[in-house]
């Protein structure tokens, strides 16, 4: 990183936008004290300050709420909030007031939860509300916030962002790092750009529409986001007749045709992920069918899915999807290394495979012998997705595809899918995301509370249909219409 | 990042040298041929469950049954053999089904983790109470004597001048590094350890790979038992296999696999169970106290794990 100057105002967000591996990441560790500037100056409210580590940033006022939270589950909301940081009285824990300042926390963040609650209770959302009510007991004056939307559904987002606003009418300063852009526009006074290290520009967030901003990150144009659409074929590849999940999903039907990109929108945990996952045989179906090229199938386990010529790829890519240890060869074969043993692998083979997928899909790495954990999320996902390639399937379900990944390789996922789809493969993308559900698929699925509430084609495919359709507006008899507040 | 000399990785390596160095000046015995033999005979025993232990590690298990386990199997094995008569035959027959009662018995452990979902340290420190118990059992606490004049001939024999639990030390540890580093079974073992659910979505059968290893540590015990066992032709059923797991456990971490499980490597194991029985012979020639052995093997432990540590985070 190089030659970054960047000064936030009071009570101002400030967005900072890049690829993976732009800077990002490196430049609020600095600013949190986990890294350490090799040269420049750090100074808050006039004063020169040196970070030297995370506790000193706390103290000065410098919080951060991280990408991945660090909540301990089984410990109650205040006992998170202060932990490191417990008020005493004497030598015993003054609990009274430790459950008193979270509750004014929380209150000052508009929200209801209870101190005493186990974070392990908590929805994804409040989790994050605990996390920034943790940044805030130490007075903060500037709040890093590392991609916080990412987890959110949309509602979710919106009541983020109008505690942001609350915060900032307080005088306190946010960093905003965001892969949305158009959170960017909503919700930024100022944004900077940053791309290898290097700062690209700084502007008042409401002048630069999204395109450029895309633009600038990337360091050229871009070619069209999403490619055209493929026309499926009449051959149906997946039928999915009335499949129930307990708890999760009610009696769902779909028929997924070959080359075809069908889509399942709604909001997270409407039942998407435990549908898919109980195709794949890793939920249990209590109820339904499933056929796949007109044969019925009983899956049961991964495995049975992998021969019937169906792949997954979960809305979890380091916690289901790859091993962050291991190569790129072995993350590729793991599921097809049959393929490549007889007795013994034969790892010359499997170099050769991981060659292919390494040119076919563009994955960027020094070396095949690189782990993992040393390559970008777009780069991981790439992997992800060759591995699942290299069993053959005929039928890709996607869950949250380009979750967490980066404009650049967000496009390329898209063209790759659209390419798979022409060569025939069924692809079912589920997303929460609905600009990428509308530029990619030619017929839509909404899921609302584990039921099919609508399938839209052609023009219908818009954000505010599938909003209705999400929500239970637009669907006979399940809902009151309360939920869309 | 990457492309740098990794110490850390080649740690053990250097330790046996440095241990190597150290002794043979400590001790002009050392160097003898004989004491050299003798030290790879002594690590023979638990580098044998070593090995199997290896696998049970890296998949991010433990197994501390093993040295009830080696007294059990050994016993049986010895029952076996005067029943059957003590001819080459018969002592055949008693050790196959030695070794099938020690697959028998690791996948019992095995099932107990997996199907029944116990903890790996509390189902082997239950099914290390009943192995010793059942030893104490059936022996009534006494001693299991063999009868046979063959029977020694394994565990005393030798062949090119090396004892042979040396010999069956090293080609298991070769064939235990083939199945770790060529085969599915061993890639499966990885995965499973690194990332259980990614082994789940990744369509491999987690119960099976896990259940195996322990079959396969239990295989190893039946071997190193019977090594032990044939020597002296004779095993104490209160005090054989006693604090082998701690051996063998101790030799897989000295080695640097990783406690956490997902990586490991055979040859580190082998070299650790060499250090081990380097340091313990070592002590001996220079003259410390027994009592004083175990601080310094716990020193050399704790050393090994603290690299490891510090491996993980640079």
């Amino acid at each position: 990183m190089d030659n970054i100057n960047l000064e936030v105002d009071h009570g101002e967000v400030f967005g900072i936008i890049g690829e993976n591996g732009a800077g990002k990441s490196t430049l609020i560790k600095i600013f949190s004290g986990i890294y350490q500037a090799t040269s420049g100056e750090l100074s808050l409210e006039g004063q020169a300050i040196e970070v030297k580590n995370p506790i000193m940033a706390k103290k000065l006022g410098i919080a951060t709420v991280p990408q991945e939270f660090n909540l301990i589950g089984t410990l109650t909301v205040f006992e998170n909030i202060f932990l490191g940081n417990e008020i005493r009285k004497g030598m015993l824990l003054d609990k009274a007031a430790m459950k008193q300042r979270t509750t004014q926390l929380l209150n000052e963040l508009n929200s209801k939860i209870s101190p005493d609650t186990l974070v392990d209770e908590l929805s994804v959302a409040e989790k994050q509300i605990v996390e920034i009510a943790k940044a805030l007991v130490y007075d903060s004056k500037l709040l890093i916030m590392d991609e916080p939307t990412t987890v959110l559904t949309g509602e979710e987002t919106d009541v983020l962002f109008s505690r942001m606003r609350s915060l900032k009418e307080k005088g306190v300063s946010i960093l905003f790092i965001s892969h949305k852009l158009k959170e960017i526009r909503e919700i930024c006074d100022r944004f900077m750009v940053l791309r290898d290290g290097k700062q690209i520009s700084t502007d008042m967030a409401g002048e630069v529409d999204e395109h450029e901003m895309a633009r600038r990150m990337v360091g050229r144009e871009l070619t069209q986001v999403f490619p055209a659409k493929t026309v499926p074929q009449d051959e149906p590849a997946l039928e999915v007749k009335n499949v129930e999940v307990a708890g999760a999903v009610y009696g769902v039907d779909f028929r997924l045709a070959k080359g075809e990109v069908l889509g399942i929108a709604g909001l997270m945990g409407s039942g998407q992920t435990e549908l898919a996952e109980a195709i794949m045989g890793i939920e249990k179906m209590k109820n339904g069918e499933v056929m796949v090229l007109g044969r019925s199938v009983h899956i049961r386990t991964p495995r049975q899915a992998v021969e019937e010529k169906i792949a997954y790829l979960s809305d979890d890519r380091q916690g289901k999807g790859i091993v962050v240890n291991f190569n790129i060869p072995s993350n590729i074969t793991l599921i097809s290394l049959k393929k490549y043993a007889r007795g013994l692998i034969n790892k010359s083979k499997e170099q050769k495979s991981a060659r292919k997928f390494v040119d076919r899909f563009g994955i960027r790495a020094a070396s095949l012998d690189y782990e993992l954990q040393y390559l970008s999320g777009g780069n991981q996902q790439k992997v992800y997705l060759s591995k699942w390639m290299d069993t053959q399937p005929e039928v890709l379900i996607l869950n949250e595809p380009t979750r967490g990944i980066d404009v650049n390789a967000k496009s390329e996922i898209y063209h790759f899918v659209q390419s798979l789809a022409e060569s025939g493969i069924a692809c079912l993308v589920i997303s929460s995301e609905l600009e990428e559900i509308i530029g990619l698929c030619s017929r839509v699925l909404v899921m609302q509370a584990g039921n099919i509430t609508g399938e839209l084609t052609g023009e219908d495919i818009n954000e505010e249909t599938i909003m209705l359709y999400a929500t239970g507006l637009q669907n006979t008899g399940q809902t009151d219409g309360a939920t869309i507040q | 990042m990457k492309k740098k000399f990794d110490f850390a990785k080649y740690a053990p390596i250097f330790a046996l040298v440095i241990l190597f160095i150290l002794s043979s000046f400590a001790s002009p015995y050392f160097f003898q041929f004989k004491n050299i033999t003798n030290i790879l005979r002594q690590s023979s025993y638990t580098g044998i469950i070593g090995l199997g232990m290896t696998f049970v590690i890296i998949s991010g298990g433990i197994d501390l049954s093993v040295g009830s386990l080696v007294a059990l199997v050994g016993g049986i094995v010895i029952l076996l053999l005067n029943y059957f008569g003590g001819d080459p035959m018969a002592i055949t027959w008693a050790i196959l089904m030695g070794l099938c009662l020690g697959l028998i018995m690791g996948s019992f452990n095995g099932l107990i983790v997996t199907k029944g979902k116990i903890a790996p340290f509390i189902a082997t420190l239950g099914t290390m109470s009943i192995f010793r118990s059942l030893t104490l059992y059936i022996s009534s606490a006494g001693e299991f004597r063999s009868a046979s004049d063959a029977y020694p001939a394994i565990g005393s024999g030798y062949f090119l001048n090396l004892p042979i639990p040396v010999w069956v030390f090293f080609g298991m540890a070769i064939i235990f590094h083939v199945i770790l580093n060529n085969t599915r079974y061993g890639r499966y073992v990885c995965a499973v350890g690194a990332n259980e659910k990614v082994a789940v979505y990744s369509a491999i059968k987690i119960d099976r790979v896990k259940i195996m290893t322990y079959a396969l540590t239990g295989f190893a015990v039946a071997v190193s038992s019977i090594m032990l066992s044939s020597r002296m032709n004779s095993l104490s059923s209160s005090n054989a296999g006693v604090f082998y797991e701690l051996d063998a456990i101790a030799a897989v971490v000295i080695g640097g696999t990783s406690m956490s499980g997902g990586s490991g490597t055979i040859m580190g194991t082998v070299i650790g169970a060499i250090i081990l029985g380097m340091i313990n012979n070592m002590l001996n020639m220079v003259g410390v106290s027994p009592y004083l052995q175990g601080t310094v093997k716990g020193l050399v432990i704790i050393f090994a794990v603290l690299v490891q540590y510090k491996r993980k985070n640079n």
